[in-house]
């Protein structure tokens, strides 16, 4: 290295030749893609594109092979029936793996809090409106516990969660003694514990109030995604906590909120069981965790988080719905839905990883 | 110098465990000013910096800014003071679009009814300021300010992470390392913004180990070893070689700049 003085703001030596150089260099690149590249950018900047295609071509392929009975009202909002949950429970679990962690004591939370609402109205014998606030607290406890345990004490999601599924689902055995609260005991003392379960007609279309529910916290949480500061906070701390907390956002308390608002929807999902199945029963919803994570992979949800749309997780509920009720209408073992769903997993975070070297 | 430092520290004294990382070190930074801070790997650089913007709370000394004795116990507290850091990693979330990240922490939202009941972000508003810091930067055309920040590159980044420090420092800006990533040409466009920041009156600590870029652009060298601030020299009296010499040790600076 050759002393020279120092001069003030004059350019070193070799960087007078760039007064020569090309200008260009700060311009956002706009040069021709090839159609390929323009796909590839079209699904990275909407992620629930994806999902949403392979349901409209999913609906297509089943209305022609199986014709008019499937590809009717009646079978539509039969399906949207059937996903309401899992889409409830999805939208807790988007928010979970969103901030790149995960849930697996979803479908636990919904079952106890469900035990909780029908216990305290029948056990208790509270005001049934009570007993469903007491059965949020419970939720919202629970993920209080997950969020503190992740945020503050510093322990993996997956790790916590494993461990607080078998703590909340014994807590759940344990306290409901695996009693189940009988149907007509609840439609004769509290129907509102079933309100989710009442159905309306538009039409031949039969839809559960449970539906809207769901349809409606789906559209909420979008707004509130990407619309609200908090929303994207959640993002941030999931593509980089570190980067985020620097940029001043508050990453422990954003993680807490993250997780108890993730049990309170689980709450909800509690609530829309009872409705579902019409009775109360500690039993009910075993494998909601997983169908709620398949439902958010095949919704194009990145599992390292940051990434996806919560809408892309509604449409991958409603892919499995399809799925399921278009399979079971052409009559093939039903074992040939897993094999498809298993299928469906696999590509969707194989299409994720493709899309996602768009930043590369 | 008769003019009051905007920022004094103050016998700073930071422990990991047995290791000492910053060891009574002072510090001083002039309004106006731009202020390099340079020594070697574990001198205590990053330590001194994390300790001034909020990253880490040093256990002794004292940090005053305008005369005022402060303590940071978060970049969020040294942000709300007016010191800004544009970290060496960027502190920027890829998938978020460019304005989403200069606001990152300090969102703006809508007037009225929908932004204090529904918490509504002002999009307009963000996307609009951010385009005007950019440009007013003249750092790029902006094409798309709804951009994810992972599909720019390097440089650009770097520009977004300045523009946003330039946006929101009222005091003073922090740039650690800012052209280490950066290619011939990026480097010189950053070096050109960090004059320009100066200009608008913002004064600047650079900490970089490129020494071309620390005697081209700065007014004062802090030239920190072994936990402390050795001396402070002026580009203008000394050389590169000298610099280099008082950093690692191979020289000892003049009584007199000691003292300074």
């Amino acid at each position: 290295m050759t002393d020279a003085p120092a001069n003030a703001a004059r350019p070193q030596e070799f960087e007078t030749v760039l007064s020569g150089s090309d200008k260009t260099v700060a311009n956002f690149d706009t040069q021709t893609r090839t159609p390929v590249e323009k796909v590839q950018h079209f699904l990275h900047s909407n992620p629930a594109a994806v999902p949403l295609i392979v349901l409209i071509a999913s609906l297509v392929v089943f209305a022609v092979l199986v014709g008019g009975k499937f590809f009717s009202a009646f079978s539509m909002t039969l399906i949207l029936q059937q996903v309401a949950i899992v889409g409830v429970i999805g939208a807790a679990q988007t928010l979970v793996v969103l901030t790149a962690g995960i849930d697996l004591s979803v479908g636990a939370i919904m079952v106890l809090s469900s035990v909780v609402m029908g216990q305290f109205t029948f056990r208790y014998g509270l005001p049934p409106v009570l007993s469903i606030l007491c059965g949020f607290g419970v939720g919202a406890l629970c993920g209080w516990i997950n969020g503190t345990l992740v945020a503050r004490v510093k322990l993996p999601p997956f790790i916590v969660t494993l461990g607080m599924w078998q703590i909340i689902l014994a807590t759940n055995f344990l306290y409901s003694a695996n009693e189940t609260i009988r149907s007509q005991d609840i439609e004769a003392q509290a129907p509102i514990l079933q309100l989710f379960g009442d159905t309306f007609k538009v039409g031949n279309a039969v839809f559960t109030y449970g539906v809207i529910a769901m349809v409606l916290l789906v559209l909420l949480l979008w707004y509130v995604l990407n619309h609200t500061a908090w929303g994207r906070h959640v993002y941030a701390i999931g593509d980089d906590p570190a980067a985020a907390e620097l940029a001043g956002v508050r990453v422990k308390h954003t993680l807490v909120s993250v997780y108890v608002i993730a049990g309170l929807i689980c709450s909800l999902g509690g609530w829309l069981l009872i409705g579902r199945i019409g009775s109360v029963s500690p039993t009910a919803g075993q494998f909601a965790n997983i169908e709620s994570i398949t439902a958010v992979v095949i919704g194009g949800i990145s599992l390292f988080g940051g990434r996806g749309s919560i809408l892309g997780m509604l449409f991958g509920a409603l892919i499995v719905g399809v799925f399921s009720l278009g399979l079971r209408l052409i009559g093939t073992d039903p074992q040939w839905t897993y094999l498809l769903i298993g299928t469906l997993i696999i590509v969707a975070v194989a299409v994720d990883q493709w899309i996602r070297k768009v930043a590369g | 110098m008769s003019i009051e430092p905007l920022l004094t520290a103050r016998g700073l004294v930071k422990r990991y465990g047995r290791v000492t990382a910053l060891n009574q070190a002072d510090f001083d930074l002039y309004p106006g000013e731009i202020l390099a801070v340079i020594g070697d790997n574990g001198a205590g650089k990053s330590s001194l910096i994390k300790a001034i913007s909020g990253a880490v709370t040093p256990d002794e000394g004292e940090i005053r800014l305008d005369g005022k004795p402060v303590q940071f116990r978060s970049p969020i507290e040294a942000r709300a003071a007016g010191i800004e850091t544009v970290y060496q990693n960027l502190a920027l979330s890829p998938a978020l679009s460019i304005a989403d990240n200069m606001f990152l922490g300090r969102e703006i939202r809508k007037p009225g009814f929908m932004g204090k009941w529904l918490r509504m972000l002002d999009r307009a508003a963000m996307e609009k300021r951010a385009r005007d810091k950019l440009s007013e930067l003249g750092l790029m055309t902006i094409q798309n300010i709804g951009q994810a920040v992972e599909t720019l590159s390097g440089g650009q980044r770097q520009g977004v992470a300045v523009a946003r420090a330039a946006a929101f420092g009222s005091k003073m800006i922090i740039l650690d390392e800012p052209t280490a990533a950066l290619g011939v040409k990026e480097s010189r466009r950053v070096l050109e913004l960090i004059l320009d920041v100066k200009r608008r009156g913002l004064p600047i600590v650079l900490i970089s180990h490129n020494m071309p870029h620390v005697f081209e652009v700065a007014d004062r060298i802090h030239i920190h070893r072994l936990g402390r601030r050795l001396c402070v020299i002026d580009p203008k009296q000394y050389t590169m070689s000298d610099a280099v010499a008082f950093m690692t040790g191979a020289k000892t600076p003049p009584e007199e700049l000691i003292a300074a």
